[in-house]
């Protein structure tokens, strides 16, 4: 599986678990619009590192934080393992 | 005069024309307190009396706060979200004679003879204001597990870490009723500029233009509500001059994406509690505080006993409020904080909370309470909760898990069992994933070890 594919299924399994209607998961969706809210973005970026070994949110900051579901996406995609 | 500050003259001595505290739904124009209230006409009858402050819309809060003060002789800000039977017991400790509210279907406590409804707009008040007490304010611990503790502050307390302020705009993500927000609240009034506050339930982008329509300079929040702002991608539509993080450990990963985005703006991070009061903010876009700020003398006095902060200042409450209740400080009065720090280099950061109190975006979680609801399955024998660090909420609830004979470790046991959890805990204490565990190491007392 891609990692852009694992971290989709990541985010309707936390999605499933808290409750939450996702919006449709485009590059373009602002992470805010998403559906999700902290708590669940917090335990999709815990998930993420069991499943990938990848925490670019904590390691990689160069002061940016992602904004679209693109720039996730992409942020786990350029952070080494 | 009075020999104590209360709010209205606080206000007076603010001056400035046009000063509001606004929230989505009301404008609180702060100049008419001097003829109006949002009390009358039943300001007077409040007079001496210990009042339960239970009153959801903010902007109320605030009218309500700025007409007790110098009036009551006690005001108890009663937080969001709480049971009638917490406020029954409260109400019991703090001898509370009045409630004022903003829902008529509200409940009343039995100690309660007077209820009276908080209004906006302001109506005019027939006879000059009389704000000459000093007013207790009772603030309330985010305690999770028992009864809450009962802080006692008085407005001299709570205003000792406020200067001189010029025309700042404020804006904050708090709730006013809590300490952090409160603190804003009152460096707003204090100074002479405006304040522009969240409503229940509006969403991040609505309040950022709002506080842009506002031209808010100096704005406050948690680093997990800075964390959402940067997510958002709509940070720049503030501009402000200074930045103030609080409740929370700040790491440099949001200090420095906040530099980035507010290159103008100060960026501070404040440590303070509602025991404690405001012990220091730091500029200097570090996480952590400076190492020779402990022992140095000043007004605020720092020491470190077993790895926790301990802090003495006039800043600090007066006690705890009700029968038993622990005393506050040591004999030389410093108040032990709790919070744990670790000496690095020349630095010393903040590691987390004695006890394990896992601090989940600003909401505090007792181990032992998600612990009782993992324990309450039928297929779990024991469990073991921790912390795991998040770059999005500070941390996150995890557990470990011992499992009864003959039941599997499988994806269909944990699923079982953090259903059940989500049928009886908040989400925040609901573990994020479990481990199963053939053991749980105990301590030579025999007791769960929490660390290790």
């Amino acid at each position: 599986m891609s990692l852009r594919d694992t971290i989709l299924k990541e985010i309707q399994t936390v999605a499933a678990n808290q409750n939450k209607t996702l919006a449709p998961l485009t590059d373009a969706l602002p992470l805010n619009d998403s559906g999700l809210d902290s708590l669940c973005f917090a335990i999709l970026v815990a998930r993420l590192e069991d499943v990938t070994g990848r925490d670019p949110l904590s390691e990689a900051q160069g002061g940016q934080f992602p904004r679209t579901l693109g720039e996730f996406v992409a942020l786990y995609e350029e952070s080494l393992v | 005069m009075s020999e104590w500050p209360n709010l209205i003259s606080c206000l007076q001595k603010g001056r400035g024309r046009g000063r509001v505290v606004a929230t989505r739904d009301h404008a609180l124009a702060l100049d008419e307190f001097e003829h109006a209230s949002s009390l009358a006409p039943d300001l007077k009858r409040l007079r001496g009396r210990s009042v339960l402050l239970s009153v959801r819309d903010m902007a109320k809060v605030a009218a309500a706060l700025i007409d007790l003060d110098g009036c009551a002789r006690r005001i108890l800000l009663v937080p969001p979200g709480w049971e009638s039977r917490r406020l029954e017991a409260a109400a019991s400790d703090a001898e509370a004679d009045a409630i004022v509210h903003d829902d008529e279907d509200a409940s009343t406590p039995t100690s309660v003879d007077l209820t009276v409804a908080c209004r906006l707009p302001l109506q005019p008040v027939s006879s000059p204001r009389i704000a000459n007490l000093e007013t207790e304010w009772i603030l309330p611990t985010s305690g999770t597990t028992g009864a809450p503790k009962l802080v006692r502050h008085t407005l001299r307390t709570l205003i000792g870490a406020i200067g001189e302020a010029p025309s700042q705009q404020w804006a904050t993500f708090y709730d006013i009723r809590r300490y952090g927000g409160l603190q804003i609240f009152l460096r707003a009034l204090s100074g002479r500029g405006s304040l522009t506050l969240g409503a229940q339930g509006e969403g991040l982008s609505s309040l950022l233009a709002r506080f842009g329509d506002a031209k808010i300079t100096h704005i406050s929040g948690t680093p997990t509500h800075w964390r959402k702002v940067l997510m958002s991608g709509e940070g720049l539509r503030i501009d402000p001059e200074y930045v103030r993080l609080s409740g929370e450990i700040a790491d440099e990963g949001v200090l420095a994406a906040l530099h980035k985005l507010y290159s103008r703006a100060r960026i501070e991070h404040a440590y303070a509690s509602t025991e404690a009061g405001v012990v220091f903010a730091v500029d200097d876009g570090r996480a952590g505080f400076p190492a020779s700020w402990v022992e140095r003398n000043g007004a605020v006095r720092m020491k470190i006993v077993d790895g926790a902060l301990h802090v003495r200042s006039g800043r600090s409450a007066l006690g705890f409020l009700g029968e038993g209740a622990p005393a506050l400080t040591d004999n030389e009065g410093f108040v032990d904080t709790g919070d744990m720090v670790e000496g690095r280099g020349d630095r010393y950061y903040f590691v987390g909370r004695r006890g394990g109190i896992i601090n989940v975006g600003g909401a505090k979680v007792h181990p032992e309470e998600v612990e009782t609801a993992l324990n309450a399955h039928a297929i779990v024998r024991a469990s073991r909760v921790f912390a795991r660090t998040s770059p999005i909420t500070g941390a996150l609830v995890f557990a470990d898990v011992v499992l009864r004979d003959g039941c599997l470790p499988d994806a269909a046991s944990e699923g079982d069992i953090l259903a059940a959890c989500r049928a009886s805990l908040p989400a925040y204490m609901v573990p994020a994933g479990l481990r199963f565990v053939a053991d749980l190491p105990m301590t030579d007392g025999g007791k769960l070890a929490r660390h290790g």
